[in-house]
């Protein structure tokens, strides 16, 4: 028996092997440089792990915005400095960090996470602490407006939580008058990866896309890990879907449209910002006519992500700066933003309860940001609903169509 | 129409790929009894090396000509890797408790991840494999693609080579004996060590191919596809038989082929449309492990041994 209890151990291993993920590392503080005041703006993102690409591109982008900040002297005598940590996709880890930056005095602003399941764990103890935190990614509507939202019974959860990403609420109503309206589907498939993201983008499409009169064929869930779909996509075949709408992220959304159209079926995948990167057409060799939305409006129409892009560049950062690179930056800026009041309310100098002064600035914000003007409502929600529609020709994704989408 | 054929065939398809990684489970288990949970690593390094050898031909080379010379790429690349693991991570530990060297499996693991996602360049996210042109092809009823097809040729060679090495070889026959009994395989004169290096090369080279075979119906590689699919083909040894080459591929065809119906039909079933799907087929692939290992403890295709003393 003792090989067989060998193989029990093991398994029970391998299941804890599931949590373990490598340390990340920092980098070291600084000391303070001349007679400025140091400020520090925290960002909390996955460093290292499977979405370290747009956790580093987070980090790069706060950078940035910090450098800018302190090259032009925005806020006179204040030095900006930001202070990354990993937080590996874990909730748990998240909380951990959080801790960190609320027992260093000197972090006035947290800038982050980009998991919404990460966020659940981070608000609390930022609310008990006072501090800001302003999400670039997290979209889960619950978030800001709780559990009610669903039956428009909207309360604000956590006062020190805002976010320059849009609602899966607002990105689900716009996909799904998108594809009813415009792409005149009236059949869709649901899929979803089972995160918190994309459950929750897929439940509003379907609310949506059920309130305009669509059909849901059928719905399924896969494991985000997955990269072989063709079970799944073999269910799709028989429903007669004219499009599939997918809840989650590009690395499994590319394989699973491909393997969709493998199998003879020449409907679109749509997807929503998880979906909207560069890599998904280059990881999908059939991603011809493929559908994503997006925050704001595209890139190549507002000149200040021009700047942004140019700006990202001259720095030299080694990783790009991804899905959450202009968000970032604008949650990053709206920081910097509140500081600059603060400063200014208090003859030049910052307060001694800097996170109480940052904090009543937030909500007072407003300014131009890469993704278009930034302020933030009630809720702790960004006021820019714009979206766009994009769709993959001759493999690039190209804008289709703008607008603010009607809720409800 | 009928999907059972397509749905047959996707569970074959993903089931032959697990049985190749599997062969590597078992192998090693079978000759120094220990569980290596570095190999779905094994495996993620040989789709790397396959995809090297691809970014260094020419643009235009052919793919089908270039398969040969990626297979080749990965089985180097999974091969070294797995042999020097062998020799400065597991024979320091031969001797040690048999936890110590499952750590280490684990450690290796962690470690081998973190090497590719540190400095293969862009590894951080998804690489883009590739793949080849044109439609699938109708078989019975069932769509093959193109890339499936190495995989439907790749499985019978390797494991009718394999067990021809087995059988027929010196070596293999060493094999076999040090299997039984290591210490009087010593004392009859083989080279005991030579042959626990052989096992872990082959297993690699088997993970080598499996990976080429994933790359190819996947269109891409990541550092860390080797995890899941370790966890499966671990899984697809046992169901087999952990310690029977044959067992494994069996295994693993068995496994493929319960993760593809249970995905297919187990929603259609009336009262049970909670539990379908490809969020269920994990759960329904380990229902059928428990099942069959409460009846056959030692697997399909297992052999009752008894233990060492």
């Amino acid at each position: 028996m003792r090989q067989r209890s060998i193989i029990a151990i093991t398994a029970a291993l391998a299941a804890g092997s599931l949590t373990l993920t490598a340390c990340g590392s920092r980098d070291d503080k600084g000391g303070s440089s001349g007679d400025k005041t140091t400020v520090v703006i925290g960002v909390d993102a996955p460093l290292t792990g499977d979405l370290s690409a747009l956790g580093l591109g987070i980090k790069n982008s706060a950078d940035l915005a910090a450098k800018t900040a302190n090259k032009e002297g925005f806020v006179k005598g204040i030095e900006f400095k930001v202070e990354p940590l990993d937080d590996q996709a874990q909730p748990s880890v998240g909380q951990q960090n959080a801790q960190k930056f609320i027992s260093e005095k000197d972090v006035l602003g947290v800038v982050g996470p980009l998991n919404s399941s990460v966020s659940q764990q981070m608000q609390k103890p930022f609310n008990d602490a006072g501090l800001t935190q302003v999400s670039p990614a997290n979209t889960g509507t619950e978030l800001t407006q709780g559990d009610g939202w669903k039956t428009g019974d909207r309360v604000r959860q956590f006062k020190t939580f805002f976010r320059t990403a849009t609602t899966d609420e607002i990105q689900g109503a716009f996909a799904a008058d998108y594809l009813y309206n415009k792409a005149k589907v009236k059949k869709a498939y649901l899929i979803d990866d089972q995160k918190t993201y994309g459950a929750g983008l897929a439940a509003s499409f379907k609310t949506n896309f059920t309130n305009l009169g669509g059909t849901i064929v059928g719905n399924d869930h896969v494991n985000p890990d997955d990269r072989d779909f063709n079970a799944v996509v073999a269910k799709i075949k028989k429903t007669g879907a004219e499009a599939l709408y997918y809840g989650g992220e590009y690395p499994a959304a590319a394989p699973l449209s491909q393997q969709l159209k493998d199998s003879g079926q020449n409907i679109p995948l749509m997807g929503g910002d998880g979906v909207y990167s560069g890599d998904y057409p280059k990881l999908n060799k059939k991603a011809e006519g493929d559908l994503a939305t997006s925050v704001g409006k595209p890139v190549e129409q507002l000149a200040s992500a021009k700047k942004f892009i140019a700006d990202y560049k001259t720095a030299g950062y080694k990783d790009a700066y991804e899905a959450y690179g202009g968000l970032t930056y604008d949650a990053t800026w709206s920081i910097i933003e509140a500081v600059k009041l603060a400063v200014e309310g208090n003859d030049g100098k910052l307060p001694t309860d800097g996170r109480k002064a940052v904090l009543d600035a937030m909500s007072k914000i407003k300014f131009d940001g890469v993704t278009g003007t930034i302020s933030f409502d009630q809720y702790g929600d960004t006021t820019n609903h714009t979206m766009t529609a994009y769709k993959i020709k001759s493999n690039a994704w190209t804008p289709e169509y703008s607008g603010v989408p009607k809720v409800g | 129409m009928n999907e059972l054929p397509q749905q047959l065939a996707n569970g074959l398809i993903l089931g032959a790929m697990y049985g190749l990684i599997a062969i590597g489970y078992t192998m090693v288990y079978g000759i120094v009894q220990l569980i290596n949970f570095a190999h779905g690593e094994i495996f993620m390094v040989g789709g790397f090396g396959a995809l090297t050898v691809w970014l260094w031909l020419p643009k235009d080379f052919a793919l089908g000509v270039a398969i040969p010379l990626m297979i080749l790429g990965g089985i180097i690349v999974s091969v070294a890797v797995a042999t020097a693991a062998e020799r400065f991570a597991y024979r320091p530990l031969r001797n040690a408790p048999r936890l110590a060297p499952l750590i280490t499996a684990i450690g290796l693991s962690i470690v081998l991840q973190q090497i590719v996602w540190k400095w293969y360049p862009d590894a951080k996210k998804d690489r883009p494999f590739p793949q080849f042109n044109g439609g699938p092809f109708d078989i019975f009823g069932a769509n093959i693609q193109r890339g499936d097809l190495f995989i439907i040729i790749a499985a019978p060679i390797c494991m009718t080579a394999l067990g021809l090495f087995v059988t027929k070889t010196r070596s293999g026959r060493g094999m076999q004996a040090t299997a039984q009994d290591p210490d009087t395989a010593k004392l009859m004169g083989i080279n005991t060590d030579r042959i626990i290096v052989m096992a872990f090369a082959i297993g690699a080279a088997f993970a080598a191919i499996a990976a080429v075979a994933y790359g190819l119906k996947n269109g891409q590689v990541g550092f860390r596809m080797g995890f899941l699919m370790g966890l499966k083909a671990f899984t697809a040894a046992v169901l087999g038989g952990i310690g029977n080459i044959y067992g494994a591929m069996l295994g693993g065809l068995v496994l493929g082929v319960a993760e593809a119906l249970a995905t297919g039909y187990i929603g259609d079933i009336p009262g049970m449309d909670l539990f379908g799907g490809g969020a269920w087929k994990d759960v329904w692939a380990f229902a059928l492990l428990i099942l069959v290992l409460l009846f056959r403890p030692q697997g399909l295709l297992g052999e009752r041994v008894a233990d060492r003393a």
